[in-house]
């Protein structure tokens, strides 16, 4: 059995007509992982001795009182704190960091039945665009191993691509969802900015992480969404709104829909592969009977410059927590309180860690606060505005996700500025706080292409609404890499 | 701007608790200062009116009764501190 070609639907079928069970599922994940994990290199950590537990005695629980994701496996982020699982956000600071909570979300997967199988790979605290800033191991694209799976959510997107696992849940701050999603050709959904609790997430941009849920279906990942929405008064940015039921959006019926395509999304640097499936992409939402006009969002190309700063400002901050005295890694170098400080977070961090906390330091540094920090938070008004002004006359915003496919493993690394740019057409969704999701459009020398989606505030049923028409449409999520063939099954 | 010396990134370093060598912060020094040119963009734009945007939702403060409630459990906290005593956790001297 493989969770490959299969939805949340078919697996509850097959546990129903007891061709497997919960426990037979969870097991079998397990096989796959570690059958795949040579190549891969998804998980840093897995749950197998309380996951297999779990499994059983959730095979007792009657049919009845089970929801549509009840007993099926999910793999988390690094950076979402699990209860009694090591948790590093990827780095050596939190070497060995055993949560004794778990976030809000893990509880939320927990109440809707999943079992956690284990933690995955990312860019150290969540900074990056390749997985390769990660303390503990290269994630690889199951498409192409030579080939990055994408930042910082990247081991969250390779393993629900490589089928180790049909769901995961991943953050966005700048794109860490729906660039690893275009990627690795599924399905990820950065809600709006306080649809999900951030309680338990290892900050990093506070003002602008998401967490949300990456699955091969839209269905599957609307379902998901529904598990980890919601209120939560231990996060004072969690939106008191209500959740609709996500799913229920999925008509099918797009007649009269408006959509925006923002001429800035197919500018200078943005691949013709890239624009030509968004292009054939329209098309097909066209004739379903969606209109589609050409919009601008003239404050685009300053979204870059606007997100670094704002986001290493707030990493300077969230980051100066971690200082060795109360949990994770603690430098062998003793000496005066401030050397044991500087010793420990200089050994423990990464140097693009280093390279955001120094910059957002120096931008909130005396004499230059009102030159960048001060400035980017106007622009980000300025950006705001642009997506306000499209939503009164738009439904929806569609563009690529990336200007281009994964590249190779070590190819632009030691080039911060370029691979900053592969975020350009995600970052002003973040700036925004509206949802967006990424769903496989095409590829491009056999590797995946994203069709970007855009909302409103809130308006994530729309969202859900054109992806699925899309995905109905189309036959990419379908395709599989053949990285996986003689895998485990 | 100016070009960003060794000297102001080893200050940067400081002030951020990060120990650095003169051979990462002349590293750092080229990248950052690409970083910030590349920030210089944003000059470009008149902001003079334009009110700052901190946070993209209408913020409340979340209040709760001024109850006490049982704090976390001090054995589990200490599980993953590294050096700790007598429920107490063990830093580098500070006063001589």
């Amino acid at each position: 059995m493989s969770f490959v070609e299969k939805t949340a639907a078919q697996l509850q079928e097959m546990i129903h007509t007891k061709e497997t069970t919960i426990a037979e599922m969870t097991e079998k994940a397990f096989e796959r992982i570690e059958a795949l994990e040579p190549k891969v290199d998804a998980f840093l950590a897995l749950n197998k001795e309380r996951a297999t537990q779990l499994a059983k005695e959730m095979d007792q629980v009657p049919f009845a009182e089970r929801g549509p994701l009840f007993g099926l496996p999910i793999g988390v982020k690094d950076n979402i704190v699990t209860e009694g699982l090591e948790t590093t956000a990827s780095s050596r600071i939190l070497e060995g960091f055993n949560p004794i909570y778990n976030a809000t979300v893990v509880d939320k997967l927990r109440e809707a039945g999943m079992v956690t199988v284990g933690k995955l790979n990312m860019d150290e605290f969540a900074m990056g665009s390749s997985n390769e800033n990660s303390y503990y191991k290269k994630t690889k694209n199951p498409w192409n191993l030579e080939t990055v799976p994408g930042g910082s959510s990247g081991g969250s997107a390779a393993a629900v691509a490589a089928g180790e696992v049909p769901f995961s849940l991943g953050s966005d701050t700048g794109g860490s969802i729906r660039q690893p999603a275009a990627f690795c050709g599924v399905v990820g959904m950065k809600p709006t900015y306080g649809r999900v609790s951030r309680f338990g997430l290892i900050a990093y941009a506070s003002s602008l992480d998401q967490i949300g849920p990456i699955t091969r279906t839209v269905n599957d990942n609307a379902l998901l969404l529904n598990a980890i929405a919601g209120y939560d008064d231990k996060d004072s940015t969690s939106a008191n709104v209500e959740v609709p039921d996500f799913t229920s959006a999925l008509t099918g019926d797009i007649t009269g829909l408006r959509i925006g395509v923002p001429k800035e999304y197919f500018a200078e640097g943005v691949g013709e592969a890239a624009k030509e499936a968004v292009l054939d992409a329209l098309k097909v939402l066209e004739e379903r009977g969606a209109i589609c006009e050409e919009i601008s969002l003239p404050h685009s190309k300053y979204a870059l410059s606007t997100y670094y700063i704002l986001a290493s400002s707030e990493a300077s901050s969230n980051l100066s927590r971690f200082d060795g005295i109360r949990y994770g890694y603690r430098t062998e170098k003793a000496g005066s309180l401030l050397e044991f400080y500087m010793n420990t977070r200089s050994e423990g961090f990464g140097d693009e860690v280093k390279r955001r906390i120094m910059l957002g330091t120096y931008a909130l540094s005396s004499g230059y606060y009102d030159a960048y920090y001060k400035k980017a938070q106007k622009v980000r008004t300025l950006i705001k505005k642009d997506f306000d002004d499209a939503f009164e006359k738009y439904d929806v915003i569609v563009g690529p996700t990336t200007p281009t496919p994964a590249f190779k493993i070590g190819e632009i690394i030691d080039d911060p500025l370029t691979m900053y740019a592969n975020d350009i057409l995600t970052i002003p969704v973040n700036l925004a706080g509206v949802p967006a999701i990424s769903i496989p459009c095409g590829f491009e020398n056999g590797l995946p292409l994203g069709l970007q989606i855009i909302g409103k505030h809130f308006d994530e049923e729309t969202v859900y609404r054109v992806a699925d028409v899309y995905e109905k449409a189309t036959d990419f999520h379908k395709k599989t890499p053949q990285t996986w063939e003689g895998a485990a099954q | 701007m100016a070009k960003m010396t060794k000297e102001e990134v080893i200050e940067v370093a400081h002030l951020a608790r990060l120990a650095i060598t003169d051979e990462e912060a002349e590293h750092f020094a080229d990248q950052l200062e690409a970083i910030t040119n590349a920030m210089e963009l944003l000059n470009e734009l008149d902001t003079e009116n334009v009110e700052p945007t901190t946070h993209v939702l209408q913020m409340v403060n979340v209040l709760r009764e001024d109850k006490s409630v049982p704090g976390l459990d001090r054995d589990l906290v200490m599980k993953n501190v590294k050096e700790h005593e007598g429920g107490q956790v063990k830093v580098p001297t500070i006063l001589e």
